[in-house]
């Protein structure tokens, strides 16, 4: 028991910051927003995903992948697949050349549905296929990078490469894809209309849900001595190869589970949003994606949830007037971020809010006299100051610190 | 005597660098309880010849065989996992996490991605690494942040971090390095104490170093072995002198 509440919830204070997140996300937004913004928050936080997963594999194993659009992509394709196989009974596509196939392949003469949309007619495969997809994609990207012992920054840029091929791809197919428009006009869910109010109540919930799941999982990750590898690898990598540990399973392992999380989130999108294009999938949303880490605390479960609400609200408030400036606002954020706070927000909230309420919370309780039995997991105090400059060859997370407890 | 007698038999050790070779036909053969202390001027291949055991190069031609068990072909966390501990030239810990923590990572267990995952700090966890930390003399620094331990210290820690995985060949590269003259006292009676049922390599340029802790010494010259035996003998070898110790 004791284990899940400090390995999980991330203790007192892991489990305070938790309950204010849940507390926003479950109550305060849906009281606050009529169901159009709501739905809005909703499609936001499937990017969180993302922006979580970026969390595991940027800030702790120091891999800066520029790809992360392509997981979120390929869940929300395969889920867009089967709404769009749902919706293209042969009543409702009876003026097509062809019935009862989607109708983006009947405007390019496609005559017949493709064998690899064929198991998107069973709910059980996609929902399987959404995890399974992308997992196995990123394995094979890890498996191939990483055993040959590619980083960096030439893992970022063969990871944007790999969004602009699969953007690129996308497109160019676009009898089987739909193209640049994507997959559009999802109507049902094994007959249930995601299009109505209740739908989209019902779908902001289980995308809050598996939100943290995903953040738990993160927890789990970060706490155990799987986290504490993922940091002694970005600053020592030949240490901990010569203490025994295979470097490139674990760097493996953690993208798998970055990729996961995106697509999780990238199939919440479908369902929530009600469609899918390669807008979502390109260079620029796998970027979005980082910012959203950086803004929000680059070691902070929570704060990438925090960082990807905020830029997203900025975003709809000023491309609504501005949209030409927005791209610029978002570098100049991105570049401020990583120059003045490297820890985004969450080492703001640890420099200049969490000393005076831990100060606080001391004064009302009496200090611990006896020390626990096993010293603690962490050295109290861990230097918070970091030297954060982003030159080339320390972009991929050389320079972040340890924070105090991975919570907030 | 068969070469597998020995804890680790090098023979014809080659590595060559676009022509340039920095180990050349090496052989070296190490006892068990033995600590052998290799010297030689820079550029010789001591460090390399670490590199080479350890897997970080790959040998062009040549073996090394610990235990009877041929190292070259075996990626670098299969060695260590076979029993070869290798200490890099600069303290190489993880600056932040505390000492506790550096031991713990080290400790042989969870070396899986889901053994990792898995791990619990159990007793004879905490335990085994405050029986190293008594060893290393960091047992009251165990909640310190390694960064902030004096360059002595960090060399002690990346000991400890290999004693903690009980190997049987342990590699040192330049371990009293920036420690003061009471550190390296401390130091000497370290390894005195830590090359019982194992087989130390060091690589020092402290020639009183070297005088007390040494129970053999190999001189390297261009990656070839130009001297081995007791330190008087080697001290006493013209060639040696000219090359190395009469500078």
């Amino acid at each position: 028991m004791s284990a899940i509440y400090r390995n999980l919830l991330g203790g007192r204070s892991g489990l305070i910051g938790l309950a204010i997140l849940a507390g926003l996300i479950l109550l305060v937004l849906p009281a606050l927003l009529d169901i159009f913004r709501l739905n809005l928050v909703g499609k936001y936080l499937t990017y969180a995903f993302g922006a979580v997963g970026l969390v595991l594999c940027w800030g702790y194993g120091g891999i800066l992948s520029l790809g992360q659009g392509v997981f979120f992509g390929l869940g929300g394709y395969c889920m867009a697949m089967f709404l769009k196989l749902e919706a293209s009974d042969p009543q409702s596509t009876a003026i097509q050349t062809t019935p009862g196939i989607p109708d983006f392949m009947d405007w390019n003469q496609i005559t017949a549905l493709p064998w690899f949309w064929e198991p998107f007619n069973n709910l059980g495969f996609t929902l399987l296929a959404v995890l399974v997809i992308p997992t196995v994609f990123a394995y094979l990207i890890g498996l191939a990078m990483f055993k040959r012992r590619v980083g960096g920054v030439y893992f970022a840029i063969i990871t944007q490469v790999i969004a602009a091929i699969v953007t690129i791809l996308i497109v160019g197919q676009q009898g089987y894809t739909g193209g640049i428009n994507g997959i559009t006009d999802l109507k049902t869910l094994g007959g249930w209309d995601i299009r109505t109010d209740s739908a989209k109540y019902i779908l902001y919930y289980v995308n809050a849900l598996l939100l943290f799941g995903c953040i738990l999982i993160g927890r789990y990750i970060t706490t155990s001595k799987f986290g504490r590898l993922l940091l002694a690898m970005r600053d020592k990598e030949d240490r901990v190869r010569f203490s025994g540990y295979d470097v490139a399973d674990f760097k493996i392992f953690v993208f798998c589970v970055g990729a996961l999380f995106s697509a999780i989130g990238g199939a919440m999108f479908t369902l929530q949003v009600g469609f899918m294009s390669p807008s979502f999938v390109g260079i620029v949303p796998s970027i979005e994606m980082v910012i959203y880490t950086a803004v929000g605390g680059r070691l902070s479960l929570l704060g990438a949830v925090y960082g990807t609400l905020l830029v997203n609200a900025g975003k709809t408030a000023f491309s609504e007037s501005f949209p030409e400036l927005w791209l610029f606002l978002m570098g100049g954020l991105f570049i401020a971020v990583v120059m003045f706070f490297p820890n985004g927000l969450a080492g703001i909230y640890e420099k200049y809010i969490q000393p005076h309420l831990s100060l606080r919370y001391f004064r009302k309780r009496t200090p611990n006299a006896s020390p626990p039995a096993a010293p603690p997991p962490a050295a109290a105090k861990r230097s918070a100051s970091s030297s954060g400059g982003l030159t080339p060859s320390a972009l991929p997370g050389a320079t972040g610190r340890v924070m105090k407890n991975q919570e907030s | 005597m068969t070469n597998n007698d020995f804890m680790l038999s090098v023979e014809d050790l080659t590595v060559s660098f676009d022509g340039f070779k920095a180990v050349d036909a090496l052989n070296l053969y190490v006892d068990r309880n033995e600590l052998r202390v290799v010297i030689g001027p820079n550029g010789a291949g001591k460090t390399t010849l670490l590199d080479l055991i350890c897997g970080k190069t790959k040998a062009t031609a040549g073996s090394i065989r610990f235990k009877g068990k041929e190292l070259t072909k075996l990626a670098e966390h299969d060695i260590v996992r076979s029993g070869v501990g290798r200490k890099f030239q600069n303290p190489s810990i993880y600056e932040n996490l505390s000492v506790f923590e550096n031991l713990e990572i080290s400790f042989p267990r969870g070396r899986g991605v889901f053994g990792s995952l898995a791990f619990r700090r159990t007793p004879d966890v905490v335990e085994r690494v405050q029986a190293v930390a008594e060893e290393i003399f960091l047992a009251d620094h165990l909640d310190m942040e390694a960064g902030l331990l004096s360059h002595g210290q960090k060399q002690w820690l990346e000991i400890g971090m290999l004693l903690i995985q009980s190997p049987e060949l342990l590699m040192l590269d330049e371990p009293v390095a920036g420690m003061s003259v009471k550190e390296r006292e401390l130091t000497a009676e370290l390894l005195k104490r830590i090359c019982l049922n194992r087989s130390v390599i060091v690589i020092e340029h402290d020639m009183d170093f070297v005088q007390r802790i040494a129970h053999k010494v190999t001189v390297l010259h261009q990656g070839k072995m130009l001297a081995e035996g007791s330190m008087e003998k080697v001290q006493a070898d013209p060639r040696v002198i000219e090359v190395y110790l009469g500078h």
